[in-house]
């Protein structure tokens, strides 16, 4: 454990983390956000917006995250020229939070059309009997139950997110795995150690975030 | 619901006009946002016909986006093999009555599902060689990486597919004497399979996808090839980073509408999972549906 008593190194690690839940967080926000435009868009009677939620969900949902962060520093930033912060790191990071958001905002969406899809018909023909617009329908009625309905598998994404956020490494972001490569060079007789201490500390953040999302579920379940 | 043109009325006369209306409005903005995208890239001079004129060429695909696409089935090909036996050999495990098999199993699949496959292919590419003195194939990297990952996504799917059948089935396979290893492998596996291959077709694309992290280790894989390598050469890199990105999307499209095509198949089977049962989505599987704990001990 000689590697984590430096304190450079020790910098270097807590670091790495911090960067990974900026750009979890950052992600987290515009995604949900974006995803739940997404899926109202999907469910809506209007096919030109139908159309387009389901070409993003295709294309983004297809496409490697490494491809699209890879495409966000070279297309965007250096073929391009899109600037989004005036500090290197901090553009490299916007970048990596504009990749990951419009790729998880696919999976957000489909998580959410399918929770959409769990209430019952008769809620939405109730909210409409009374009169309900398809705005309010969507609002009052079905999303805050579909929202219940869906709080493991938006765990599950938020959790893929957070593992997803070191792919951000690639264009230069020294996140985790970054550091963790670094410290693997620079110290060959404690490779072990220093993959058990980075990859513990995921497993032990994700693994209880993982139940926690499972409990959550459970206890604000719509019971029918 | 189980549609969703449960959610509003069949339009009126002042709903069919405001509709009309909303279309013309959003498929304005939308060509107004694909226009602003195309000047944006002839500002830069990306429609230039030399950026483009590569790919019509045979050497680009048979130097560079080919043998990338190869490499990269190659790769999804062996990691797809190993993790389904991966998977299979874990979920049996962590099913055992024995609890020095099935705690070891348990912990196995939680903590591969909760590390960065980044991480993972990090570790066996830069430190593993320390340890074994000799270094370390990209190719194998990814691999162990990708088989490491979604065989214990695949794990806790098999699981939750054989929770997920009747106690019945066990229970008469026990009751005309067959041995617990039997009941497994003759009465449980095959339909948990069956009744869980969407979610496992599903995953196949996430392995898939997930290959281009080899870019990261050099593997020459579809996205090193196709985008880097290519572009470096012609200068072309949003070009190629589209052309590659078009390859991905219909390969992973296939897949995903061969889930769905097996999913709608399945349901007109006698065997399928009752809906009150707790089984991963197929949209969570796809992003490594880490956490979701499907069926209950």
């Amino acid at each position: 454990m000689h590697v984590f008593t430096d304190p450079v190194n020790l910098d270097a690690y807590l670091s790495g983390f911090l960067w990974i839940l900026k750009l979890t967080g950052a992600s987290a926000l515009f995604s949900l956000v974006i995803g739940v435009l997404l899926a109202a868009a999907r469910v809506s009677p209007i096919p030109v917006l139908r159309a387009f939620g389901a070409a993003w969900v295709n294309i983004f949902r297809n496409t490697p995250l490494t491809l699209i962060i890879f495409f966000c520093y070279f297309g965007l930033y250096t073929t391009l020229g899109l600037v989004l912060s005036d500090d290197l790191n901090l553009n490299n990071y916007w970048l990596g939070v504009l990749g990951l958001s419009v790729y998880t905002a696919a999976f957000v969406c489909e998580a959410i059309r399918s929770g959409i899809n769990t209430v019952n018909a008769g809620q939405a023909e109730a909210a409409r009997a009374i009169g309900l617009t398809f705005a309010q329908t969507l609002r009052i009625v079905i999303l805050p139950q579909a929202g219940r309905a869906v709080i493991a598998p938006l765990g599950s994404v938020l959790i893929a997110l957070c593992k997803n956020a070191t792919i951000v490494g690639t264009i230069g972001v020294m996140e985790s795995s970054n550091v963790m490569k670094d410290l693997i060079n620079e110290n060959g007789d404690a490779v072990i150690p220093i993959f058990l201490v980075f990859a513990g500390t995921f497993a032990a953040v994700l693994v209880p975030t993982g139940y926690f999302f499972g409990w959550l579920a459970n206890r604000l379940a719509v019971k029918r | 619901m189980s549609s969703n043109t449960v959610l509003y009325d069949h339009p009126g006369p002042r709903a069919r006009v405001r509709n009309a209306v909303l279309t013309v409005v959003f498929s304005i903005a939308i060509a107004g946002l694909l226009w602003w995208i195309y000047s944006k890239f002839d500002e830069k001079g990306q429609w230039e016909a030399r950026l483009w004129e590569p790919f019509t060429e045979p050497t680009t695909w048979t130097q560079f986006i080919l043998p990338g696409l190869q490499q990269t089935l190659m790769a999804a090909a062996t990691g797809m093999v190993l993790s389904l036996v991966f998977g299979i050999v874990f979920a049996v495990g962590r099913l055992s009555d024995h609890r020095w098999v099935s705690i070891p199993a348990g912990v196995v699949v939680e903590f591969f599902r909760a590390v960065p496959l980044l991480l993972m292919i990090f570790f066996i590419f830069y430190g593993v060689p320390f340890l074994t003195q000799q270094p370390m194939s990209a190719f194998w990297s990814v691999v162990i990486g990708l088989t490491l990952y979604n065989g214990s996504v695949l794990a806790e799917a098999f699981r939750a597919g054989i929770h997920s059948l009747p106690r019945g089935q066990s229970e008469a396979a026990f009751a005309i004497g067959l041995r617990k290893g039997q009941v497994m492998q003759m009465i449980l596996i095959p339909q948990a399979a069956r009744a869980m291959l969407p979610v496992i077709v599903s995953q196949l694309v996430v392995l898939l996808k997930d290959t281009a992290l080899g870019y990261i280790v050099a593997f020459p894989e579809l996205l090193q090839r196709g985008v880097n390598d290519l572009g470096a050469n012609y200068g072309n890199i949003v070009a190629a980073a589209i052309v590659v990105a078009a390859i991905y999307i219909v390969i992973n499209s296939m897949l995903t509408m061969l889930a769905g095509w097996l999913d709608r198949r399945s349901k007109r089977r006698a065997y399928r999972i009752s809906k009150t049962t707790t089984v991963p989505m197929p949209a969570v599987a796809q992003v490594g549906g880490a956490g979701e704990k499907a069926g209950d001990d």
